[in-house]
């Protein structure tokens, strides 16, 4: 297969040691995957199957037992400003406002405060936090929180940028406007993205690849591409071709649930 | 009565009102005590004795002087110990090998009285000004390290995190996550730290002084001079009582991110 490939993971794997007597948790078994420039991935999952380790891994805030990540060529040894993340708790600096949350990253790399403030003005307006600049975080709901979160790691003009079910703490309606959002930016921008998330109908709508992982041990079970067509609208999540997608992710993660419900 | 639910919230006025309200029954109950001739004059005064040896204390022994000299010592030890112990304990807090190295020895250090110093300082310093500072440096610096270094290793790690994924350095971390993070709470840290510095240069003035409130303190209880004794006493508290306003004030005005 010929693609221009940003990321490949090469036979990470994660096993946590064993605490007090417990014996270690083998959180990933050794996984390959290589990702395309300017692609949209979501990994999907049910809850410890180590998708958020993996992500983790990419971001260089955890270090794979085996195996390694490369990211343009060059091996992934610790997190860095090329990867951004958005994490699923509210990670904004709380002292800082709005807009000083969103320079956070170019005022570390001593980006000149002209250019902070064109592009801090530049993504407040891309995530619709107009007027909302001076706002401290426990001034914003959790969706405008997640957005800021989301203008602070693109305004960093990462390579990629992480996102660790970011929107799994909002609710449906708040959630569904986010991914529109989200998906939008990236039509626009076509950066490439990586997605973890439980929810399938939220895998399906914003990926145009959904890797299903499994649980204990946490490995790939299934590479789906989807090929709806961009820009996408809400209402494709109507379509006869995202159900059957639904219907086919639904049974593969099913799958996955009894098992792992068994297993407790 | 709704007044009376667990955690349910007071009006700012009532909060007032019930907090001044104490201070009346105080007095009410003390007047009582000594004017309705309960306890002997003797070992306790009555208030308006007290509130007339603290005026002749003030007009005519130069009590402000002895104020003046307490509130120097007290900030002059404070001020060094956090100048030197809150980078200490933040550096503590962020480095492990630096906590594993200090952390053992700062433990123990705190538990050492400050007032069991005295003696010691006394023939290491004299009975000068360096002796009071050095009972305060010591009373206060460990306690400082320590509770700054614990609030540090507190810090939300995810904050931490985020800023690695935002390019952040070692450096840049404590620097713009750690310190601000925990700016509130170490000013919270000094407020207490503060609070109980002033017992330790009562003590230090008890012994070997020759000015101070504490001194004053000393002489009274020679000459049994309650009300001298109990109004120093009160004096140290309304000073404590504007600190603690102070450092209120500090919290409000820099760390309005931090209150609900």
């Amino acid at each position: 297969m010929t693609m221009d490939a940003i990321l490949r993971i090469e036979q990470v794997s994660r096993i946590f040691p064993s605490v007090s007597k417990r014996p270690p948790v083998r959180a990933l078994e050794p996984t390959d995957l290589t990702i395309a420039r300017n692609d949209f991935i979501t990994i999907l999952g049910p809850s410890g199957c180590g998708k958020s380790t993996l992500l983790r891994i990419v971001a260089g805030l955890d270090t794979p037992t085996n195996g390694r990540v490369v990211l343009d060529g060059r091996a992934i040894t610790g997190p860095g400003p090329d990867r951004g993340m958005v994490f699923q708790s509210y990670t904004l600096f709380p002292w800082l406002n709005v807009a000083d949350n969103i320079a956070f990253g170019l005022r570390e790399r001593g980006v000149s405060e002209a250019i902070i403030r064109e592009t801090v003005a530049e993504y407040v307006a891309k995530v619709g936090l107009r007027g909302f600049e001076n706002h401290l975080p426990k001034q914003l709901s959790g969706g405008m929180q997640q957005r800021t979160a989301i203008a602070r790691a693109l305004a960093n003009n990462p390579e990629i940028l992480l996102l660790d079910e970011p929107f799994g703490a909002l609710d449906n309606q708040t959630r569904g406007l986010m991914q529109e959002l989200l998906l939008g930016i990236w039509e626009r921008e076509r950066k490439t993205v990586i997605f973890v998330t439980h929810d399938i109908e939220e895998a399906i709508f914003m990926a145009s690849r959904v890797i299903v992982m499994t649980a204990r041990p946490g490995r790939i079970k299934a590479d789906i591409a989807v090929d709806l067509p961009h820009p996408r609208h809400y209402t494709v999540k109507t379509s006869p071709e995202f159900s059957a997608l639904k219907a086919r992710l639904t049974e593969e993660i099913r799958a996955e649930a009894v098992l792992a419900a068994e297993a407790h | 009565m709704a007044l009376f639910r667990p955690l349910e919230p007071v009006s700012q006025r009532a909060r007032i009102v019930l907090g001044i309200a104490f201070f009346i029954v105080f007095f009410a109950v003390w007047a009582v005590a000594t004017l309705g001739g309960y306890v002997s004059k003797t070992f306790l005064a009555d208030p308006i004795t007290m509130v007339k040896d603290g005026w002749i204390l003030l007009t005519k022994f130069g009590f402000a002087h002895d104020i003046g000299m307490t509130v120097w010592r007290v900030l002059g030890g404070f001020v060094l110990a956090a100048i030197i112990g809150v980078p200490i304990g933040i550096l503590m807090g962020a480095y492990k090998p630096i906590e594993a190295f200090l952390e053992p020895f700062v433990s123990f250090a705190r538990y050492l009285p400050a007032s069991a110093f005295v003696p010691l300082l006394i023939l290491w310093a004299g009975i000068g000004e360096t002796q009071k500072l050095l009972v305060i440096f010591i009373g206060s610096f460990f306690q400082i390290i320590l509770m700054v270094a614990v609030s540090v290793s507190n810090t939300r790690r995810d904050l931490v995190e985020a800023a690695y994924t935002l390019g952040s350095t070692s450096a840049g971390v404590v620097r713009r996550v750690l310190i601000p993070a925990n700016a509130p709470d170490i000013a919270e840290i000094l407020r207490l730290v503060l609070g109980w510095a002033w017992t330790y240069v009562i003590v230090a003035e008890l012994i070997g002084s020759s000015s101070g409130i504490g001194h004053m303190i000393i002489e009274s209880q020679a000459l049994l001079a309650t009300g001298q004794i109990i109004f120093g006493i009160i004096v140290i508290g309304v000073i404590g009582l504007i600190s603690d306003l102070f450092f209120k004030f500090v919290n409000r005005h820099f760390f309005a991110w931090r209150l609900s």
